[in-house]
């Protein structure tokens, strides 16, 4: 690889850009190519957004019959969580660990410090403006934490109505019930309400706030990987 | 957070200060899997002059045999492609515990 376009590689990734790198592996000739790209020829565009939207790298055949290698630089995957309670700490430290931009979100100003999360993004916003500003998309996980209505409600209506790969939601069975009732007078129905992961995480008995997060990174690992 | 753990990019990122500060670099890049290969296509490890790394192109069975080609890479200035498979009953060849097969490109950062 060319130190120039280990540069450029670098500088898409740091814009948060998604690119792929193309290389014909009889000679090592290299390209980076953005899906905007259209200029490349057909089969190499196409190659592009295939490996960026599967996010899965692999070995095409050119139509020349040469064997050129497609590694998909896709941004991070993202994990909004709302409510910077204790829970939220190591989540965005294992999330951080995982490879997620984590942000946090909680308009309660003792809750969401900077202090409290180092190295993570902090918006002490109110959930339902910073998460329309956010956007979740299909690289998105929420993961909302407060258990409180006017706080979690407003996020979850946001995270259902975008293409987020998971929702989870913090509370026992009976405030998971009460959330989805209140979320169905919202005119949600059952299929789309099935998309909350509630109470969160896998059962397996977790106590600490530690325990608890490895549960929900592991559910989350679970339904982006299987 | 120890080498080990360093994601896709930021093995480019050490790549990348690496030859800023003047090493001679090679990159390591999975391209092809079969079986149950230890690391997804597209895993990378970077490889300094002086045999540092950092990153992974399996679970650690190769990852020396990788550097020492890295290096040889270096000098020629020319790219390859390895191929790995089931090590054999002799427990000094290099190969792959898990069963696996695995294709590794390794290439010289060029300026």
């Amino acid at each position: 690889m060319r130190a120039e376009l280990l540069t450029e590689l670098l500088k898409a990734q740091s814009e948060k850009r998604a690119v792929a790198s193309a290389t014909r592996l009889s000679d090592g000739l290299q390209k980076l190519i953005y899906p905007t790209d259209k200029s490349e020829e057909t089969w190499i565009f196409e190659a592009t957004h295939e490996v960026l939207a599967s996010d899965r790298s692999r070995i095409v055949v050119a139509p020349d019959g040469s064997e050129w290698f497609f590694n998909a630089f896709n941004p991070p995957l993202r994990l909004l969580v709302v409510g910077a309670v204790h829970i939220a700490q190591p989540v965005a430290t294992m999330g951080t660990l995982a490879g997620y931009d984590v942000t946090i979100i909680d308009p309660r100003e003792a809750f969401a410090s900077p202090a409290r999360f180092p190295d993570v993004t902090v918006r002490c916003e109110w959930p339902d403006e910073a998460m329309t500003a956010l956007a979740p998309d299909a690289r998105t996980a929420v993961v909302t934490l407060t258990h409180d209505p006017k706080l979690d409600d407003p996020a979850l209506i946001v995270a259902l109505n975008s293409p987020a790969f998971y929702i989870g939601s913090l509370g026992s069975k009976k405030t998971h019930a009460a959330r989805l009732e209140r979320l169905t007078a919202k005119g949600f129905d059952a299929q789309t309400l099935s998309r909350i992961h509630g109470p969160i995480g896998l059962s397996i008995g977790a106590k600490s706030p530690a325990e608890i997060a490895v549960s929900i990174m592991a559910q989350m690992t679970a339904v982006l990987r299987q | 957070m120890s080498d080990e753990t360093l994601g896709h990019d930021q093995v480019l990122e050490q790549a990348a200060r690496w030859v800023a500060s003047g090493h001679g670099v090679a990159l390591a890049t999975v391209i092809e899997t079969w079986g149950s290969a230890p690391r997804p296509v597209g895993s990378q490890l970077a490889i300094r002059d002086d045999s540092t790394f950092v990153g992974s192109v399996s679970g650690g069975c190769i990852e020396g045999d990788v550097v020492t080609r890295a290096l040889d890479t270096l000098t020629s200035g020319k790219p390859e492609v390895l191929e790995y498979g089931v090590s054999d009953a002799k427990a000094w060849e290099v190969g792959l515990a898990c069963g696996g097969r695995i294709r590794v490109f390794i290439e010289p950062v060029t300026n």
